[in-house]
Formats: C-alpha cells, sequence, structure tokens
C-alpha cells in the first residue's frame, strides 16, 4: 500500500529526567520494559494489517534507554510488522550519553535511515542547568561516532532561550553544530509546561529565563546563522539542507494520518484523532485487553481539519496550497477564511506566493496569533 | 389589652448580637439556636444565620435574618427571643441601626484576646442611640492569651458599661451559654406597646421572592397586623393587602397576627423592594398612625462605577440580572450609559465598596456575565460657571476646566482606632490622603481614637490596605458621612495609542496628579499584554501629558514544537489564547484585558 501516512513510536522509559521535558516519560529502573516491548509488537502488528507506513519515527522518552538485547527486540518487533521495504524515512530519537556503536549497527542492520541526536546545546554550564546528563564533547562525539558508522542523515535537536543562557553562548551553540556537517538541525525554544522541574521553579520565582526581546533576538539570530550555512528554514523550529527535510514531521504539518503506538502516543487515523494510555503499565493493560492503547478518541469535524490544515500547515514556510485546499475540502479557502486572511495580511503577517498562503517574516515570530486567526469555533 | 396578650408580651425578648468580624457572632447564634431546640442537630448547618454563599466565604452577614425561638427557662415560663442577625460592615450602617432599633436589648461580643474593634464601637454606639439594653459577652475565653479581664476593664474605659456581669463565654464550645440565656431575660426589657393602638410596624429588611413578592421583615412597635390587612408605606403612601403574617423559627411559620414586640414577615403581593424601604413604618391605610416611626431615612448610593458587559451581545442579559439584583437590593442603582472605548452598559450607584464587590461578584457567578468595572468614584458636586450645579459620578463626565467654577467632594468623618504605637504612622497616613485632623481620644493606656476628616474618594482607594499594612492589622476603621467640600481637583484622562479611553479617566487632587498619573501609566504597562505594535501610554491633565510609558510591541509568540503529533494539545493552546482574548476589551485597535480597567483604582502601596 502507498497511501501517505507514518508511524510513531513512543519510548517512554529515560535514565534522567530533563528539568524541561513534559513529555509521556518514566524512569527506567523497575519498569516492566519487557512487557512494554511485547505491547507495542501487539499494537504494531494490528496497524500493520492496515498497511504499512511509508516513514517510521522513534521518539521518546529516550528510545536508546534500551540495552542493545532490548533494542534488538524493538527492532524486530518493527520489521515483522511495520517495515516497508520502500519505507522513506526511518528517524531514531537517541541521546548521546546512550548511544553507542553496538546500538548504532543494530539499528543500520534494520534500516534505520535517520538519527535525531538530542544536544540540546553546547554549552557545558547549560547542559547541566537544564538536567541533562551528557556534557558539549560527549554529544559531538556521539554525532561522530553515528556518522563514522555510517549514518549520514543526523539531525541535532537544540534548544534556545534557556534560563542563563546568552545570544554569546547560543552562537556558540550554533557554530559547534555546524561544525559537524549534519543536514539538519531542530532548534526549539524553551516552553514551560506544567508538571516539569522547570514550571515549579518558574512558580516560585526561581527561574530566570532570557525575557521575550532576548529570545526575539536569539531566534533572529539563529535564522540568520543556519541559512547562511546552507541550512534553509523550512518550518518554524527546522532547518535543512535540500533534500533533507524530516518527511515523517512534514507529515504531521501536512495534516497526513499517522499511527501512534506506545505509551501516550497520539494518533490520527481514519479520521479519528486518538491517543494512548500514558501510564505504562494502564497502557500494557490496555493493550492486552483489545490489541491497542487508546483512551481516547475523537472524530475531526470537516471545520477541525480545516483549522488544522492551517495552523499546521502555516508552519511551513512553504505554507498552504491554495488549490489544494480546495481539492481536499471542496470550499475555496477564500470563501472559508477570507476575512481572516485578508485581516493578517493588513497586519503583514500572511503573505501569497507561488500560489500558497505563508508567513511573512514577521508571521513566523507570532506564529500563534497567525494560528489562532483560523480557529473558526 | 388582654391579659393572655399582656402575658405573652411580657415573655418576649427582642435582641441583637453585636461583634466584630471574627469575634464570634455566628458561632455565639448557633448555639442561642442550639439551646433553644430551634433545629436538631441535623439541621444544624455550622452558621445557620449566613446564607448566602459569599457571606459564608468572605465571614460577614449582608443580608438580615430574624429568627423566633422559644427558650424553657429554668424559671420554668417559656420566653419568645427574637434574634435579629445584622450586617456587619460599615457600607451597610443604616442598615444596622435599623434592625436594632427592632430591639431592646443587644448582646455585645468581644474577643477575650482582641478587644473592642473601632466597628464594635460604632455599632454600640448605634445600640445605645436607640437606647439598647447592652449585655457584654466576653467571648472565646478558652484561647490561651485570653485576657477577659484587660478586656472587661477595656469595655468599661472605652463605652462606659459596668461589666462585673458580663458573662465569659466561649460560644465555640458552649461554655457561658445558659448565663447568656439568663442574662437576655434578666437584662433586656420586654417590648412595650398597646397591640390595640393603630399599627407602628418597623420594616427592618426585605427580600424578594419570584412567587410571593416581596417578603417583608418588620418588628411591631405598636398595633397589630392581621392577614386580609390593608396596610399602608408610610414612605410613599401606597397600599397593599395582607396576605401572609408569620415568622421563622427559622423554618418558616405562618400565624395570624402579630402584635406589638414581635418580630417576623409579612407578604402582600408587593412587586418590588423599592416599596418595603428600610427604616420606614407600616401603618394601616384604615386607621392609620399619627407619625411614622422616627429614624427613616433614604439610602443614597455614595459610589458609582461603570459596568459593561465584556461581550457586548450580552448587554440585556446584564439589564436583565441587575434588575433582577435591584428586586432584593434597594440600595442598587443603575442607569444605561455609553463609553467609546466600552460600549453600552451601567452606571450603578452603590452603598460603598463592598456592596460594589458584592454586586460585581453576584452578576460575574451567578449570571455568569463577564464583566468590565471601571473604577469606583464618588459623585462631585460640581459648579459651573453659569452658577449651575451638576452632580458628577463619572470622572469621563466632569466638564471642562473652563466652564468650572468649584469642584465639591464629599467627605466623611473617620475615626481610627489604633494602639498607641501607631497613631504616628496613621496621622502620616491621614496627612497624605488630605485628611484634616479634628481630634484625638485616648480611650485608655494602650489606644487612642484617631478622627479625621478624609475625602471620602481617599478612603475608597487605598487607604484601608494601607491602614492595614501600616498598624500590623491592629488599626480599624469607622466612617460616616459628613457633607462636601470644595477640593482642587482635576480630571486625569488616560491615553492608550494615543487615543483618550474614556472609561479610565479618574478625577484627582491637583497635588497629587503626577504621582497617580505615574502609577497608573506603570500600572497599564504591567498590565496591557504586548500587542503587534508599540503602545504608548501617557496621562493628561487638560491638553498636558504629565505622564508617560510604552508597551513595547510583541516579538516573538510562537510555539516551537508539535509534541510527536499531539494536534489536539496545540489546538488547546490555541483555543486557550483565543479565549484569553475575548476575556480583553478591543480598545480602538489595542487589547486591554478586564483588571486594567480597575487598575487604575487598584493599586498597591508599594506603586
Amino acid at each position: 500500500m502507498t497511501t501517505k501516512r507514518g508511524a510513531y513510536i513512543h519510548i517512554p522509559f529515560c535514565d534522567h529526567i530533563c528539568y524541561y521535558c513534559d513529555f509521556n516519560k518514566v524512569f527506567m529502573k523497575n519498569q516492566p520494559v519487557d512487557d512494554y516491548l511485547d505491547a507495542l509488537a501487539l499494537e504494531m502488528r494490528g496497524y500493520g494489517k492496515e498497511g504499512r507506513p511509508q516513514t517510521i519515527y522513534i521518539g521518546g522518552g529516550t528510545p536508546t534507554a534500551l540495552n542493545e538485547t532490548q533494542f534488538e527486540r524493538l527492532f524486530t518487533a518493527i520489521e515483522r510488522y511495520l517495515l516497508n521495504p520502500s519505507v522513506k524515512e526511518f528517524t531514531v530519537e537517541a541521546n548521546p550519553e546512550s548511544l553507542n556503536e553496538a546500538k548504532l549497527d543494530i539499528m543500520k542492520r534494520f534500516g534505520v535511515t535517520r538519527l535525531s541526536i538530542g544536544v540540546q546545546t553546547f554549552d557545558d554550564r547549560l547542559l547541566k542547568e537544564i538536567g541533562r546528563a551528557h556534557k558539549a564533547d560527549d554529544a559531538a562525539d556521539a554525532v561522530r561516532l553515528a556518522q563514522s558508522r555510517g549514518f549520514d542523515n543526523v539531525t541535532l535537536d537544540l534548544m534556545f532561550a534557556l534560563p542563563g543562557q546568552t545570544e554569546a553562548s547560543l552562537h556558540e551553540s550554533l557554530q559547534q553544530a555546524l561544525s559537524l556537517g549534519t543536514p539538519h538541525i531542530s532548534i526549539y525554544s524553551l516552553q514551560l509546561e506544567p508538571k516539569t522541574i522547570f514550571y515549579n521553579r518558574m512558580k516560585s520565582g526561581k527561574l530566570r529565563l532570557p525575557g521575550e526581546d532576548i529570545e526575539a533576538d536569539m531566534y533572529g539570530q539563529i535564522i540568520l546563522e543556519l541559512e547562511r550555512h546552507g541550512l534553509h528554514h523550512y518550518e518554524i523550529s527546522n532547518f535543512a539542507k535540500p533534500g533533507y527535510e524530516g518527511v515523517h514531521n512534514s507529515m504531521y504539518w501536512s495534516n497526513e494520518e499517522y499511527y501512534g503506538i506506545g505509551a501516550g502516543a497520539h494518533g490520527y487515523w481514519n479520521s479519528m484523532r486518538y491517543a494512548n494510555a500514558g501510564p505504562v503499565k494502564k497502557y500494557i493493560e490496555r493493550v492486552r485487553e483489545r490489541g491497542n492503547g487508546r483512551v481516547s478518541e475523537h472524530p475531526v469535524t470537516v471545520t477541525e481539519k480545516m483549522e488544522e490544515e492551517m495552523f499546521l500547515g502555516l508552519r511551513l514556510m512553504k505554507g498552504v496550497g491554495i488549490k489544494n485546499f480546495k481539492e481536499k475540502f471542496g470550499e475555496s479557502i477564500e470563501h472559508v477564511y477570507g476575512e481572516q486572511i485578508a485581516q493578517l495580511m493588513r497586519q503583514e503577517l500572511l503573505t501569497e506566493r507561488d500560489g500558497r498562503l505563508a508567513m511573512t517574516q514577521k508571521g513566523i515570530f507570532l506564529g500563534n496569533n497567525v494560528f489562532e486567526a483560523f480557529l473558526i469555533s | 389589652m388582654s391579659e393572655k396578650q399582656d402575658a405573652r408580651q411580657s415573655r418576649i425578648r427582642n435582641f441583637s448580637i453585636i461583634a466584630h468580624i471574627d469575634h464570634g457572632k455566628s458561632t455565639l447564634a448557633d448555639r442561642i439556636l442550639e439551646a433553644t431546640q430551634a433545629l436538631t442537630q441535623r439541621e444544624m448547618k455550622a452558621q445557620t444565620l449566613d446564607a448566602m454563599d459569599l457571606e459564608r466565604e468572605r465571614g460577614i452577614t449582608i443580608k438580615l435574618n430574624a429568627v423566633e425561638l422559644n427558650y424553657k427557662a429554668p424559671d420554668g415560663k417559656t420566653y419568645i427571643f427574637h434574634l435579629i442577625d445584622t450586617p456587619g460592615h460599615v457600607d451597610f450602617s443604616y442598615e444596622v441601626s435599623r434592625s436594632l432599633a427592632a430591639c431592646e436589648g443587644a448582646l455585645l461580643v468581644v474577643d477575650a484576646a482582641q478587644g473592642v474593634e473601632a466597628q464594635t464601637l460604632a455599632n454600640v454606639y448605634l445600640a445605645l442611640e436607640n437606647d439598647l439594653e447592652i449585655v457584654p459577652v466576653i467571648n472565646k475565653i478558652d484561647l490561651p492569651n485570653a485576657d477577659p479581664d484587660r478586656v472587661k476593664q477595656e469595655i468599661e474605659d472605652v463605652i462606659g458599661l459596668d461589666t462585673s456581669e458580663a458573662v465569659l463565654a466561649s460560644a465555640k464550645t458552649g461554655i457561658g451559654t445558659d448565663e447568656i440565656l439568663a442574662q437576655i431575660i434578666d437584662k433586656i426589657p420586654a417590648p412595650s406597646g398597646d397591640p390595640d393602638a393603630p399599627l407602628q410596624a418597623l420594616i427592618f429588611d426585605s427580600l424578594y421572592d419570584a412567587y410571593r413578592g416581596v417578603i417583608v421583615y418588620i418588628r411591631v412597635v405598636e398595633g397589630t397586623v392581621r392577614v386580609g390587612d390593608t396596610i399602608k408605606m408610610m414612605a410613599n403612601g401606597k397600599t397593599f393587602e395582607v396576605l401572609e403574617v408569620g415568622v421563622s423559627t427559622p423554618k418558616i411559620e405562618n400565624r395570624d397576627e402579630l402584635s406589638v414586640g414581635d418580630v417576623g414577615f409579612l407578604t402582600a403581593s408587593i412587586k418590588s423592594v423599592h416599596d418595603t424601604q428600610v427604616g420606614d413604618t407600616i401603618t394601616h391605610a384604615e386607621r392609620p398612625a399619627d407619625k411614622p416611626l422616627p429614624g427613616y431615612r433614604k439610602m443614597n448610593p455614595m459610589v458609582y462605577c461603570g459596568l459593561y458587559p465584556i461581550d457586548t451581545a450580552r448587554y440585556d442579559d446584564l439589564r436583565e440580572a441587575l434588575g433582577r439584583l435591584e428586586l432584593n437590593d434597594s440600595s442598587l442603582q443603575y442607569e444605561p450609559e455609553t463609553s467609546e472605548a466600552l460600549g453600552f452598559g451601567f452606571r450603578c450607584g452603590f452603598l460603598g465598596l463592598l456592596h460594589m464587590d458584592i454586586v460585581q461578584e453576584r452578576l460575574e457567578r451567578e449570571f455568569n456575565i463577564d464583566l468590565i468595572a471601571t473604577a469606583p468614584s464618588v459623585i462631585y458636586s460640581v459648579r459651573l460657571t453659569d452658577g449651575s450645579k451638576v452632580r458628577v459620578g463619572n470622572p469621563s463626565e466632569m466638564p471642562d476646566r473652563k466652564y468650572i467654577a468649584e469642584v465639591e467632594e464629599p467627605y466623611v468623618k473617620a475615626t481610627i482606632m489604633t494602639p498607641n504605637d501607631y497613631v504616628g504612622a496613621i496621622m502620616e497616613l491621614c496627612q497624605r490622603k488630605r485628611g484634616e485632623f479634628q481630634t484625638m481620644e485616648y480611650l485608655d493606656a494602650n489606644r487612642t481614637n484617631v478622627i479625621y476628616d478624609l475625602p471620602l474618594s481617599e478612603i475608597m482607594y487605598d487607604f484601608f490596605d494601607i491602614l492595614k499594612s501600616s498598624t500590623k492589622g491592629y488599626a480599624s476603621l469607622d466612617y460616616e458621612m459628613d457633607g462636601y467640600r470644595v477640593s482642587d481637583l482635576v480630571k486625569m484622562d488616560i491615553l492608550l495609542n494615543g487615543e483618550k479611553v474614556d472609561a479610565l479617566s479618574v478625577v484627582v487632587h491637583q497635588e497629587f496628579a503626577y504621582d497617580r498619573g505615574k502609577g497608573i501609566v506603570e500600572k497599564l504597562k504591567e498590565l496591557i499584554p504586548r500587542q503587534q505594535f508599540e503602545v504608548p501610554i501617557q496621562a493628561a491633565i487638560g491638553q498636558k501629558i504629565i505622564s508617560r510609558s510604552t508597551i513595547k510591541a510583541l516579538r516573538k509568540n510562537v510555539l516551537a514544537k508539535c509534541y510527536g503529533g499531539d494536534v489536539s494539545r496545540k489546538r488547546k493552546l490555541l483555543e486557550k489564547q483565543k479565549e484569553g482574548k475575548k476575556r480583553m476589551k478591543a480598545v480602538g485597535s489595542v487589547e486591554v484585558p478586564q483588571e486594567a480597567f480597575m487598575s487604575v483604582f487598584r493599586m498597591s502601596h508599594d506603586d
């Protein structure tokens, strides 16, 4: 089957919990990892019957927190149930401290095409500050190791607007990242989310963040610097050499469907957005009982689809295709959103080019104001 | 007068409880209800008399209540007690005085550790004015820091009451309750009056009920009122036919008649509480009394503010909600007004700030209307150059300076009771608030009454907060209106993005204009979120800008990550952002949050 679709597989285990992280994750110690892998396999088998996906993305948590044996089991199951010989992209997230040659070789053997390495910053002081377990050198070593084992398509995950981060420190991190020559970099501004250590610190007034003006300057600096080195800005937080744009993630932004597999994973399948049980034990129980981990399902209405088409699609610098919208929904974008578009254009947040609606440079910085406008309800 | 009625009348005792907030009034009321077995244990909710949620939350009594209780005394006779509750806030001092006027006596409850407070004192004076017999009760004697002897001495020194027989009590544990009941019987006189005389019944509260019309709470002073009687309101001459009379025990019990000394309710298909003004006298239409009972006053609002629905489509809902509240609140006034900044709304008049807060809260809570309230204003009396006078309750309507001959503002006589240590701080505060020193009364070795004349507008502003913080909460305040005086007042306008925002205008004293302007501008800068463009904020008097600041343009607002395909979460975040904007008012092109409009009024001490 060749319809566009992806699969996201979640590994919720971590050896360390980072201070900013609010993803679904648990300390690995004493967790029923083998049972979890069995449950994943069961879920994969179910979805695999519906058709094998074009892209696979294993995220976390920390996928590389699994040991070699567990790794092998995970990939064996993927190969059996999901892997499509002509898979377009097969990405695994890796942390510098738990990536090694053996795991790299396993991934290579099973056809992983792309690694996303969680670097965050090359400033040791900041790494400590945000609760990461690795040092800047470990990150660089991990990238080089991956490259030496034949992984050319490596992306670095970086962060900015970290507590205590200066523009100079950010500049230095960008230079180090660029020097590794990876064809893709993602860089996210720190987001304070409830139930994180940072959030609690902020609540008690103990977190000093750079502030909106510095954050905006930093973002400007990032775009300029990465573009200058041939990594074009193709999504709010993503930069790539031509041809290396993330295929799996682009699918989210293009509002395509995907399987969500694993504890706390979200999926979008048959016009239904669903969420799996978050707690590991509950997820395992759920899968044993009914073959998948879903605890909530939400049929997406046409209106919601249109909204999502816009607020996801506009994250991409190329924007949303005007003709494509009409083909997808049978209604013209002008008809549905004429008023909003006109207003956003007046505010110089939105523009039309090459038959597509896209955010202006100003709009990119104020994306939420743009996205919000497309919510109809 | 029949023998039976005479005997019954001699067994009636009508009383209130006077106490400072938290000194244990409601708890004592509960003990009395228990002792008279008015309620079974199962029915006892803690603090039965405070019925409204808001009252419970704020620990104050707003709506009055009166209950009839039968107490079988140790002497074998059964006495009829009427316990009349009083509101405990200075905004409602007139209502308090009318409730007290319905009694022959009052229990004065004083906290054994904290002693007499200014508000208690004010209410005791009201009680003494109404010739009430005062029964002192020292409450909370079981607390470790209780010092009943000191408090007794204080009551003698400050109020001049004999405390040799003051009851030492703990309403919480029930200590002293029997003694209190005994003193109610012994000390408080039975009502005098003639059941056959022309009817004089004092209205001390009323309540609108959708099915029965207004329920009027009365104390019969002379005569008897029966079902079927045609009664007349002496203030406006309107007549009604009585449908029900009865008492609350606190369960509602209908009777055939209420006679001298009785405290109860009547209904008569009355459509509006405006016909049943507190303090008015009810008499018979056929055989009216010569004159009404003394003490009636028409209550005028002291404080005004504009109330606007955030969602302009809810204007009609707001009108309806105000109408519903007004049914039960004869002191609430409102009339439509229009603001350039806020659209259609109402200018509303209140007895005081607490009254204003309560109304706003009820509109938001009970009617689910998100409101913008403009800063409260007093009523200014403005004499124009042509000699005419206008009353201005909305600062934006203050006439241009060139047409103004002089402006008068309302003053209050403020009595601040304080431990001696804080007299200096209080005088400094009053001076700063344009107060004029009147006198000082040394109450005892430790405490002083500091009496100042102060502009009402200054008391409304942040006076109370500063008073509390600069005296560690020990000072207490009571005030009464004291007429109008000429002041050097000016209107200050606030401009957002170069446009004058009428709803933010304030009237300030010339001397303080610069500081207030600066404070307001800084506060608005803090409260108004960044917009897509730079927003200058200015404070101006006439054409002259006296303070300015700038809200920087929004520079970055974009969610970095998409959370592994969790689109619903992203959607929620955007929806929340959008919802947040709905709670803001677009003033010109600037989105202004609800609380900003109040900020011109509410600034903390440090600002």
